[in-house]
């Protein structure tokens, strides 16, 4: 069997929801707390994903990535990146179609929080930056952990996106759905089978441990 | 000297109330705030520490303007650096309780105060414990020793004792008083304890619809200087029956019921749920160590 697939989807995971982590903060945050008229449009936007074929983002994606657009050419000649059918383009696409599952476990996480947490750490003079590091994140822990899931998870099963943008080459694009999907048109079940039982298992066993965790079954190891 | 002179329209569940009040307090008093909830006991507090903007007026501590809608100046919560002691006391759920008191340290404060306080706080011992390990009161003087880290020269202190047990209640008076005199603060409380107002503030205001309607010390606002009465208490009548000539009323006072017997034309007067005032003026009463 072709590891290269699974270490590719894996490797994507972990650098979408790295990004995703350090991206999502800063929007949860804001839409925690903000009383602006702009909220319902942006948690539109970052919802959108949810309810949206995948085939449709990709295809705008494509659309807007490609060198003969003026936002691709842009990226192509002023950065050098061509995000079209490259794994960069994955990343990109993967990031913004998972938002919605850091976003919003975070966004609840610290909606949740009483105000008088924050408002004490502003009255002992620390600043809002400080108060969400030291203060507001530690107690959202298992909103955290549950976004990081997620994501990771999402990605790992993500199909129409990828098609659409990265296609389907061996090493840079090929990930394990499209692999899959690649050995079923080839009438080659036995290998489509070895990869579905690798992503059922793993995303099994990552969803589990976040019940648990979050469910208070590992604290009773942990006093 | 704190002057506040605050307006502002607040929304609630009743509607919109307009906040329009003056308040002046002098450096070093225990002042009392008096009302029924709603009226806008709390968010004069919110307003003094900053956490609330008022829509117009100003306010000045020492001299120092801390807001003022007409020379558009005002100041965040963290420049303002009062002790603020919430209902909830907001204790930091991730971190130990001397943690929570370390938070509050300022750059380049010395943290001997930490110490300083855990003891006076009697908390030494709980010191490593997290905050949901604690009982009501042990939070309570978590909140307040936490406030005064940052030595603030004034501390709010929002119905602080409301959700304790008279015992603990009782204690933590005396110890708001010593904190008091110790730190040389201005403390503004909120309360609705009448025992508690009188036993603690040099200044009650109370407060209505959000307007100050009244504004003395504590022992000419609740007329204790009125009657030369030995010993009164305020109760709730709960029972009126009578007996042969007599009648004897039930009361209600704290958690005591005591029986008043009373003639005829008293008795007439009275219905159950009356609030009264039960009075001796002849008779010394008995006092002994229980």
């Amino acid at each position: 069997m072709d590891w290269q697939p699974l270490v590719l989807t894996f490797k994507l995971a972990v650098i979408t929801t790295a990004i995703l982590f350090v991206v999502s903060i800063p929007i949860a945050y804001w839409l925690s707390n903000t009383k602006s008229k702009m909220k319902p449009v942006i948690e539109t936007l970052v919802s959108m994903p949810l309810v949206l074929p995948p085939t449709v983002l990709g295809f705008y994606m494509l659309v807007a990535f490609s060198p003969e657009n003026a936002f691709g050419n842009w990226l192509n000649e002023w950065l050098g990146i061509r995000l079209i059918f490259s794994f960069g383009g994955l990343v990109v696409a993967s990031v913004i179609y998972s938002l919605p599952f850091m976003v919003q476990p975070i966004q609840t996480g610290l909606s949740s929080l009483p105000s008088t947490l924050k408002e004490a750490s502003y009255t002992m003079g620390k600043s809002k930056l400080t108060t969400l590091v030291k203060i507001l994140l530690p107690n959202v822990k298992p909103a955290l952990l549950t976004g990081i899931v997620l994501s990771f998870a999402h990605t790992v099963g993500e199909f129409g996106v990828v098609l659409m943008i990265g296609g389907n080459m061996p090493g840079k694009t090929k990930v394990a759905s499209i692999a899959i999907y690649d050995e079923v048109e080839a009438m080659n079940y036995s290998a489509a089978n070895s990869y579905s039982l690798i992503l059922f298992s793993i995303t099994f066993i990552i969803l589990l441990m976040v019940y648990l965790t979050n469910g208070g079954y590992f604290k009773r190891f942990v006093p | 000297m704190i002057r506040l002179n605050l307006k502002k329209t607040l929304k609630s569940i009743g509607g919109e109330m307009v906040l329009d009040l003056e308040l002046n307090i002098a450096k070093g008093q225990f002042v009392t705030l008096f009302g029924e909830s709603g009226a806008g006991k709390t968010s004069t507090l919110r307003m003094l520490s900053g956490l609330l903007k008022p829509d117009m007026g100003s306010i000045t501590v020492d001299g120092r303007t801390w807001f003022d809608s007409n020379r558009n100046i005002n100041l965040i919560p963290q420049q303002r650096k009062v002790g603020y002691v919430f209902q909830d006391y907001a204790l930091f759920p991730n971190m130990t309780v001397r943690q929570n008191l370390e938070y509050a340290l300022q750059k380049y404060q010395d943290n001997s105060i930490i110490q300083e306080l855990l003891d006076f706080a009697q908390l030494s011992e709980l010191q490593q414990r997290k905050p949901e390990t604690l009982s009501g009161g042990q939070k309570q003087r978590v909140a307040l020793a936490r406030a005064l880290v940052q030595r603030p020269e004034i501390l709010i202190l929002d119905e602080p004792l409301s959700a304790l047990d008279l015992k603990m209640r009782i204690k933590l008076q005396e110890y708001l008083l010593q904190i008091h005199k110790k730190y040389k603060l201005t403390t503004i409380l909120v309360s609705h304890d009448i025992g508690e107002i009188v036993k603690l503030s040099d200044c009650v205001f109370e407060i209505q619809n959000g307007k100050v309607i009244k504004k003395g010390t504590a022992s000419d606002f609740f007329g204790l200087n009125k009657t030369s009465a030995k010993f009164r208490f305020s109760g709730e009548v709960l029972k009126i029956e009578k007996e042969d000539v007599i009648y004897v009323i039930s009361v209600l006072i704290g958690n005591e019921i005591i029986k008043v017997v009373s003639d005829r034309t008293e008795a007439n007067e009275l219905k159950v749920g009356d609030q009264v005032l039960v009075a001796s003026k002849a008779f010394n009463p008995i006092i002994q160590k229980i």
